[in-house]
């Protein structure tokens, strides 16, 4: 074999490359980072909530070190119909609840985490695109940049969602429109005490909200996440559904914004960025059947890793979570063939597969194309009902509730939906 | 200073671009998108880099976020190449 520039080239400096990266060089591997961004995180875009135990399992010391923004310790759900609204608001007010996730920023977050591999003693290197690989008899033996090559024993492509290395190893063909969901954000300034008293919390602590029936009927939903002196608010919307629609997606977006159930939340804030970024929607179904080849294994958005329940959403904990599979598969193995099957055990032992096969047929969730017009807007009629007093006699209670139904679904309608929800989950 | 409606064009203008002069990332047959009905590209692109313009699809790559999604749905397949601006060009995110 002829000689390595590195043991391991890791292709892109978001949360599955650096937390790869960051355990190789932690174990003395010869490590280079790449990043296409003039600094990591310049290129990413996410919700923003991380789930912490993601970051223990890589290194428990690094929870410490993170820069996070608020520790959730609300989760809210805000069903919307018109200018109505409903939210829901759960907590442990008691003492009890331990810190589970936080809102992140990525381009904070993405930097430090970056700076974390290169005190472990890994190359950092800003401002490089992949552009293709190095193949001598069918292996992956290290990566094309500009005019550069580099040699290595393993490949991790981290490069994201569109995975331009995974498709360019022949892993696997282009994404399909169904199995990705389009996000797009907000990042919106407020001073820390003001979001703190807004949304009854503690500086430091924070809410995560996740919202229905404001996409205008699509399939998909809207995001706010409270980080310590900005709020992010996003919507997801599955994109094939937008151009079957044909209004353009700022214009959902705008509409979302200016709902006058946030305005509340927003009054004063000063728009500070806007991002767009796709979302791996469709769970354990649209894993890639190819995840690795010899001398190459793909990890995080890359590997489509995702999960959306409808109330929660993870990506980046997953990348994390594969991003460390990939790096203990190297480090267990001897030979770059070893690799790839190694790192599908790593997955299972980590409970990454496992915890996505649980929520495999969650997405049949999202082809409930009434869970995002029909039912925001029976429940918020719903309890507009209940709480009217005009002081006449109103008809019994059940009465009224069964009229409400009645005008916005038909019996045989939230028949089918129940049992193709209770099938989904 | 509070939260309003914004154009495509303001909310653009909220990031931070460094644009690969004379080196779109993203090619488009125009001959294939002059032939396509659907053209989801025009509602779906968030940086709203398609636009009709005397009924044909006109590209411009200056404001791409870089997220693909014109890729996924392009029906007809115009869009015949989609990289990454080379490093350092296309769009920095700061905040989000």
């Amino acid at each position: 074999m002829s000689e390595e520039d590195f043991d391991v080239i890791v292709a892109g400096a978001g949360p599955a490359g650096s937390a790869c990266a960051y355990t190789l060089a932690k174990a003395g591997k010869n490590v280079l980072l790449l990043e296409r961004g003039d600094s990591a995180g310049a290129k990413n875009v996410s919700g923003g909530r991380l789930y912490a135990y993601a970051l223990d399992l890589v290194d428990p010391d690094l929870r410490g070190r993170a820069p996070l923004q608020r520790r959730i310790v609300r989760e809210q759900v805000m069903l919307l119909d018109g200018a109505r609204a409903t939210t829901l608001d759960h907590g442990d007010y008691g003492d009890a609840a331990g810190p589970q996730s936080y809102s992140v920023l990525r381009a904070p977050l993405d930097e430090w985490f970056a700076s974390e591999v290169e005190a472990q003693g890994g190359t950092l290197a800003c401002g490089m695109r992949v552009d293709g690989f190095l193949e001598e008899n069918g292996r992956i033996v290290g990566v094309k940049v500009g005019e550069d090559d580099m040699r290595c024993g393993t490949v991790v492509a981290a490069d994201g969602v569109n995975s331009c290395l995974g498709r360019q190893a022949g892993l696997f063909g282009d994404v399909a429109p169904a199995t990705v969901g389009l996000g797009v954000k907000e990042t919106i300034e407020l001073p820390e005490a003001v979001i703190s008293q807004r949304f009854g919390v503690k500086n430091g602590e924070g809410a995560a909200r996740v919202a229905l029936g404001c996409t205008d009927g699509i399939s998909g939903g809207g995001f706010l996440y409270t980080n310590t002196d900005s709020v992010s608010l996003g919507l997801v919307l599955n994109p094939g559904q937008v151009a079957r629609r044909g209004r353009p997606i700022q214009d959902l977006w705008q509409d979302f914004k200016l709902h006058p159930a946030l305005a509340g939340l927003l009054e004063g804030g000063v728009s500070l960025e806007y991002g767009a970024h796709l979302v791996p929607e469709r769970g354990y179904h649209g894993l890639p059947r190819n995840l690795h080849r010899p001398g190459l294994v793909v990890a995080g958005d890359a590997g489509q890793f995702g999960i959306n329940t409808g109330l929660i959403l993870r990506g980046m904990d997953l990348a994390m979570v594969s991003g460390l599979a990939a790096a203990r598969a190297i480090l267990e193995t001897t030979g770059p063939d070893a690799v790839g099957p190694a790192y599908l055990t790593q997955l299972e032992t980590l409970a990454l597969l496992p915890t996505m096969r649980v929520y495999a047929e969650c997405h049949g969730l999202f082809e409930l194309s009434r869970l995002f017009g029909a039912y925001p807007a029976l429940a918020n009629e719903a309890l507009a009902t209940l709480f009217s007093v005009d002081g006449r006699t109103p008809p019994p209670m059940l009465t009224q509730l069964w009229q409400v139904v009645r005008s916005h679904v038909s019996l045989g309608q939230m028949l089918s939906d129940a049992w193709k929800g209770f099938r989904s989950v | 200073m509070t939260i309003k409606r914004m154009s495509p064009e303001e909310l653009l203008a909220l990031d931070r671009f460094n644009v690969d002069e004379g080196n779109p990332h993203i090619h488009v047959d125009k001959t294939l998108c002059a032939r396509c009905q659907s053209r989801p590209c025009l509602v779906v692109c968030p940086a709203r880099c398609y636009q009709l313009k005397d009924a044909q699809v006109a590209f411009e790559y200056a404001g791409c976020l870089e997220c693909g999604t014109c890729r996924v749905l392009c029906s007809d397949k115009g869009v015949t190449r989609w990289d990454y601006p080379r490093a350092t060009f296309g769009v920095t995110f700061r905040n989000s």
